[in-house]
């Protein structure tokens, strides 16, 4: 690298770092000072659940867009996570009204409460859910590396066909009866740490974190992804994603390698799991269709497979579209007037069409496999002025001659 | 001649049912260029994707140094000082071309700045393209890659599956030259090839392969000079 470039480099990094600080500034405003008008009350939910599909995305996008295994086995590890984060976070004294047909169920214990023992109930909610979450990221990944062992010997369609059986499996499996004392059959689990017992009292006032915990969460792992894309790992997976001989020929392991990406990303879609069950605050094995998987898929590829920044934007946009945006459509009113074919479920097929858009327009994503980065944006912006710059000169001329 | 770093025995490779190479045996003096020569299909690829550890053999023994590393997995055989440039060059088209001699270096964890340098050395275009996606050079430059990177993981055996394939015949020269300076940097090669002229006239060893057999032998010269090979490679 050049001087230029590294002294580039390092003023993007500090760009990036002032908008980090300033979103969190921002996420902690909106948690505690900013009154809750219907603006706020969308955009909170929007942008909890935006950051944790952004998650969701960059793990699915570590696995598809790296690696190039085609999995879709996304939404079993996810259930994974959200049942293992829920069952190891409910209180005690609930369990009997949570599991009631199952005699308040088998395990008797909530990591929330046995760390609010020795830090009290806040730091019990904020360090037990922590731990419940890497718990859930750890039960995601040994499932994963099982499944790996006969699933990852096969190649493209075949692995997707596979994972997706994973899927139902899995669904029907935490459904059953037999396990109720654990899963709580097909019933729904509830009253576990949610994002709303992220708040810490000091003097009279109680300072809430709702919104800044599942960013805080999310934007660490996916550094931790983004490190291990730029470490001599990251570069193994691509090497495998472009050519899985010539890899092998350089002494790549393909299966130790595919099996490390795959545990990582499953790891992360438990995390991510369990972040959904907090954000949900019920959840129910039913609702983890494979229809989620497909929803996290078109995210990676409007976002671009094989970028990170792209998977994000294209989660924050989707959530918002889909949640709140097109809401109006729904509304069976448009401008004051009514409209009979704005009603339920139009929204949908609006959605459908602008994604058909993208995909037209935009063939290999918003981003491709490049990246946002400040120093980027601000190239962009330069290169556009010039060209405006220079078009205003080449008319000018023009009229000239003319 | 110099004593052999590589020993085939009685090698034979099967796919599916048909049976590739049928029990061959040839020995790769350290520090030579050795060529197998022979038609579409005569178990040259076979040969060495077995000697690589991408296809397991069905019998015989491949000895390196002593040791028999036939059936032993890739990673094995790359860290113990064989690398294969495969055919068709497969280069990684998404990777700079930077990131793709650091491939070749995976099993290694030591400084690669000396070698970084040697290959650049070798080849001067891919230092000017070092931030290049692989798959943005031409075909020239791309063999050039797949041989640099298979360099980068200091191999004493190169083996090279038709380096020459699809290239033009000035480019093919350089390539050729390129294979004598590497192998006079005390790497030992194992070239196959259909280009058997230019092939002999590089080698110091020459074997011919028909129908996963090997039926002639000698130095280059000699195989030059038959009139079997004339016939039927040289086309004289």
């Amino acid at each position: 690298m050049t001087k230029i470039e590294q002294k580039k480099s390092k003023k993007g990094t500090w760009i990036a770092l002032c908008c980090i600080a300033a979103l969190y500034v921002l996420l902690f405003l909106i948690d505690n000072v900013f009154p809750s008008t219907s603006f706020i009350v969308m955009l909170t939910p929007v942008l909890k659940k935006g950051a944790i599909y952004s998650l969701l995305c960059v793990s699915m996008n570590l696995l598809n867009g790296f690696t190039g295994l085609f999995s879709l086995g996304q939404a079993g590890f996810m259930l994974i996570g959200a049942y293992t984060y829920a069952i190891f976070t409910i209180p005690v004294a609930e369990h009997m009204s949570v599991y009631q047909y199952f005699d308040g169920g088998a395990i008797q214990f909530s990591i929330p409460e046995a760390i609010g023992s020795i830090l009290g109930p806040t730091g019990g909610a904020f360090f037990g859910s922590i731990i419940a979450i890497i718990l859930a990221g750890c039960v995601a990944a040994v499932f994963a590396a099982l499944i790996g062992i006969p699933v990852l010997r096969l190649k493209s369609d075949y692995l997707a066909i596979a994972t997706l059986g994973f899927v139902e499996i899995i669904r029907a499996v935490f459904q059953w009866n037999s396990l109720g004392v654990i899963t709580n059959g097909s019933n729904q689990l509830r009253k576990y740490t949610a994002f709303s017992d992220m708040k810490l009292t000091i003097g009279g006032a109680t300072l809430k974190f709702g919104t800044i915990f599942p960013f805080l969460i999310v934007m660490l792992c996916i550094i931790v992804i983004v490190l291990l894309i730029n470490s001599s790992y990251g570069r193994a997976f691509k090497a495998i994603r472009d050519d899985e001989v010539a890899a092998e020929a350089m002494g790549i392991s393909l299966f130790k390698h595919k099996m490390l990406s795959f545990v990582i990303s499953c790891f992360f879609a438990g995390v991510g799991g369990a972040l959904l069950a907090m954000f949900q605050t019920t959840i129910k094995a039913q609702s983890f269709t494979s229809a989620m998987t497909y929803e996290i898929l078109l995210m990676v590829v409007i976002g671009g497979i094989g970028s990170v920044s792209g998977s994000c934007i294209a989660a924050f946009l989707y959530i918002a579209c889909s949640e709140w945006w097109l809401r109006f459509l729904d509304s069976g009113k448009f401008l004051g007037l009514s409209v009979p074919f704005f009603r339920d479920g139009f929204r949908k097929v609006v959605f459908s069409v602008v994604i058909m858009i993208i995909v037209l327009f935009f063939s290999r994503g918003i981003m491709g496999d490049r990246e946002l980065s400040f120093s980027g944006i601000a190239g962009g912006v330069k290169k556009l002025s010039g060209r405006l710059k220079k078009k205003d000169i080449e008319e000018k001329e023009d009229t000239g001659n003319e | 001649m110099s004593d052999a770093i590589l020993k085939i025995k009685d090698l034979k490779v099967n796919y599916g049912g048909i049976e590739a190479v049928k029990g061959i045996s040839f020995d790769v003096p350290a520090g030579e260029i050795v060529t197998l020569i022979g038609a579409n299909g005569a178990g040259k690829s076979s040969t060495l994707r077995s000697i690589a550890g991408l296809v397991k053999p069905r019998e015989g023994t491949i000895e390196f140094d002593g040791e028999d590393i036939c059936g032993k997995d890739p990673t094995a055989i790359v860290t113990r000082g064989i690398t294969l440039v495969p055919e068709g060059r497969r280069i990684f088209p998404d990777l700079t071309v930077l990131e793709n001699l650091r491939i070749g270096a995976y099993l290694r964890h030591d400084d690669l700045t000396d070698d970084l340098n040697w290959v650049y050395e070798l080849f001067p275009r891919l230092k000017e393209r070092s931030w290049q996606a692989g798959g943005t050079l031409s075909g020239g430059e791309q063999q050039m890659l797949a041989v640099g990177r298979a360099l980068m993981s200091r191999p004493k055996v190169i083996m090279m599956d038709e380096p020459s394939l699809g290239l033009a015949p000035l480019i093919v020269k350089g390539i050729f030259d390129i294979i004598k300076e590497i192998n006079k940097q005390g790497v030992t090669v194992l070239l196959i090839e259909q280009n058997a002229n230019m092939a002999l006239k590089t080698a110091n060893v020459g074997y011919v392969m028909e129908t996963g057999r090997i039926t002639m032998s000698g130095t280059g010269e000699e195989l030059l000079a038959n009139d079997d090979v004339k016939a039927a490679y040289l086309g004289t």
